[in-house]
């Protein structure tokens, strides 16, 4: 569960100060799908570095798994990104040049799992992110985007985390191949029971999760749950 | 992370830029194949210098006359070794006398024109007691040395040394019972050395050797010394027995001043020390100019780490983001940095080492390989991974995971 109260962020000092975030509060239970929508420099990327564990707020608390992480050092937040959060990023995912099956395991590598579990929690996500096992031995470079997406969400999974933070993951492909990899979100959200944040500026995009929260400024403008929206279920393309 | 786990890292890393990694390691293996290879060179020249020094006998030393002089405080200066000051009785004395001496043999020196069946030349005879041979280390391959009964009876009988042979007697002659004439003289060849190979100034298979009675009553008209060699127990006891030497042949010579002594004794240990510090001076001089090189591949290394580190900011993001801390961060820049040093550094070994086996074969100069170069070299490529591939690693594990992430 994520609890975040009051949340500001400030960038440098005295008269060039710049306030990123001006006091943001939600709470995100396990098993939610949820959407940070805002345009750009609205506070959204900050807010994504926070709930990341890549960054900390300047003033205000953020409570993840009843755990206070916002006055953590910089190796305790590599600790709580390794066992906590799964990210997938807009573009460069993967590791060039190596395995499918190498990429999903690094979190594994970091985290000192043994070789015999690593694989088989590996093969395990990237079946759950959609992937066939003829994919597991190609090489990064040779796989689509939207392959490369999926593998991304695969490697986002095999750690177990509490949060699955996804930062336009479909910023970087064509409509029919984002529908695909926001259908692999779905599901893994509604069969999985996995929490999603997904950050976009793109309303259509958000308009897959089951709840918006749409940022502007620094400070939250909307808060809404709702039941129509998009659903894609695509198995295997 | 386990090791395995950072071997793979690395070896996935360094093999995606295979060009750039060889390279890298080929400034290394330079630098390390040069280095092992002429302080190979270095540590050979030392070697064979002190072989043809010991050669000429070990523990040795050599008392020659002064210089003659016209009397006067200033007068005429005919050189060293020109007096006619070392007798028989000072040899004798000598060896009675000083304490840890193990040998004493006289000399008698002249260059005489010889001649042989048909031939001659021009080349030094030398009248020597029997206890020349084991003092100066000279052996015999054909017949025998000179005895003291020969020096005794005043026998003619001459011991030939190599080049001698080949210049007096006809090829395929049995030297040993052929007659040469030294300056007009008749002498029967006893004996041929054993070649000891030209070193210094003087070439010792260029030799006559006469017995020292014959010497002085036929060849050189007088029984003055030209050179007494005394040899010395040990190595330890050489300055003892020099300095005993001095004040024994300074009384015997009535002479007060040290300064103004009619001799001079020269310490073969003296020598070998000062040809030691010249060929170590030389070796140092190779090393450092190879050292150089090993530096600057040092310097290659890093230029192509930071060049990684820079291109491959991303990854780093992207590995922080999942979980990578400083240390693994910094730990995979290091082990890349020192695994292509010490590959470098076995294979500069390798050809290194070749080198020096192929110099020693072509026979222009002795090579000795001995493994402290080697041990050095392999410590200084790691060292020089660990140095140079450590601020290229420090930096890649301080880079902040967001920007790092935005580095396009």
């Amino acid at each position: 569960m994520i609890e975040v109260k009051n949340i500001t962020k400030s960038y440098g000092s005295g008269d060039t100060a710049f306030q990123a975030l001006k006091g943001i509060s939600f709470t995100i239970n396990d098993g939610e799908f949820v959407a940070i929508m805002g345009p750009s420099g609205s506070g959204k990327s900050t807010t994504m570095h926070i709930l990341g564990c890549l960054d900390t707020p300047t003033t205000g608390e953020y409570l993840l798994d009843d755990k206070d992480v916002s006055k953590l050092s910089d190796e305790e937040l590599a600790d709580i990104r390794k066992d906590k959060i799964g990210f997938v990023f807009q573009s460069f995912n993967l590791l060039p040049r190596t395995t499918v099956l190498r990429n999903v395991m690094l979190p594994l590598i970091y985290a000192g799992v043994d070789e015999v579990e690593r694989e088989r929690r590996a093969k395990e996500a990237l079946a759950a992110a959609g992937m066939t096992e003829t994919h597991f031995l190609h090489k990064s470079n040779e796989l689509s985007g939207g392959q490369i997406q999926r593998v991304a969400i695969a490697r986002a999974l095999v750690n177990n985390p509490s949060l699955i933070l996804a930062d336009e993951p479909t910023g970087n492909l064509d409509t029919m191949t984002g529908e695909i990899v926001l259908g692999t979100f779905q599901r893994l959200n509604e069969q999985h029971g996995r929490t999603i944040v997904l950050i976009t500026h793109e309303p259509d995009i958000a308009e897959h999760a089951k709840r918006i929260i749409h940022i502007r400024d620094g400070a939250i403008l909307s808060d809404t749950k709702h039941q129509q929206r998009i659903v894609h279920h695509h198995e295997n393309i | 992370m386990t090791i395995k786990d950072t071997f793979e890292e690395t070896y996935a890393a360094l093999s995606a830029n295979m060009t750039r990694s060889s390279l890298t390691i080929l400034g290394i293996v330079i630098g390390i194949a040069s280095v092992i290879a002429l302080v190979s060179i270095g540590e050979g020249a030392t070697a064979s210098i002190q072989t043809s020094i010991q050669s000429i006998g070990s523990n040795l030393l050599e008392i020659t006359p002064g210089a003659a002089r016209s009397p006067g405080g200033f007068g005429v200066s005919a050189g060293r070794g020109s007096a006619q000051t070392l007798t028989q009785a000072d040899s004798d004395a000598i060896s009675t006398q000083v304490t840890n001496v193990s040998g004493v043999a006289d000399e008698i020196s002249g260059r005489y024109q010889v001649t042989g069946a048909g031939t001659n030349t021009n080349t030094t005879v030398d009248g020597v007691s029997a206890s020349y041979a084991p003092i100066r280390n000279v052996a015999v391959s054909d017949g025998t040395f000179i005895t003291d009964a020969e020096s005794t009876e005043l026998s003619k009988v001459a011991v030939l040394g190599p080049t001698a042979v080949n210049d007096l007697i006809a090829t395929g002659t049995e030297p040993v019972g052929q007659i040469i004439r030294i300056n007009g003289q008749q002498f029967t060849v006893v004996g041929v050395t054993v070649a000891k190979g030209g070193s210094g100034f003087s070439n010792p298979d260029d030799m006559i050797y006469i017995p020292v009675g014959t010497m002085a009553l036929y060849l050189a008209g007088n029984s003055f010394l030209t050179t007494i060699d005394v040899q010395a127990a040990s190595a330890n006891s050489t300055t003892q027995v020099q300095n005993d030497i001095t004040t024994l042949l300074l009384t015997r010579h009535n002479i007060s001043n040290p300064t103004s002594a009619d001799f001079s004794v020269l310490n073969q240990a003296d020598i070998l020390a000062s040809a030691s510090a010249i060929t170590s001076t030389l070796t140092y001089l190779l090393g450092a100019i190879a050292g150089i090189s090993l530096l600057v591949g040092g310097i290659g290394i890093m230029n192509m780490m930071l060049t990684t580190v820079t291109e491959r900011t991303r990854e780093i993001g992207l590995r922080k983001a999942i979980g990578a801390k400083k240390s693994d961060i910094s730990r995979q820049f290091l082990v890349e940095a020192i695994t292509l040093t010490v590959i470098g550094g076995i294979i500069g070994i390798m050809i290194g080492v070749g080198i020096s086996l192929v110099v020693n074969a072509t026979g222009l100069v002795t090579t000795t390989i001995t493994a402290d170069p080697i041990l050095l070299a392999f410590g200084v490529s790691a060292a020089i991974g660990i140095i140079f591939g450590w601020y290229p690693a420090s930096r890649a594990a301080s880079l902040n995971p967001i920007e790092a992430l935005r580095y396009e």
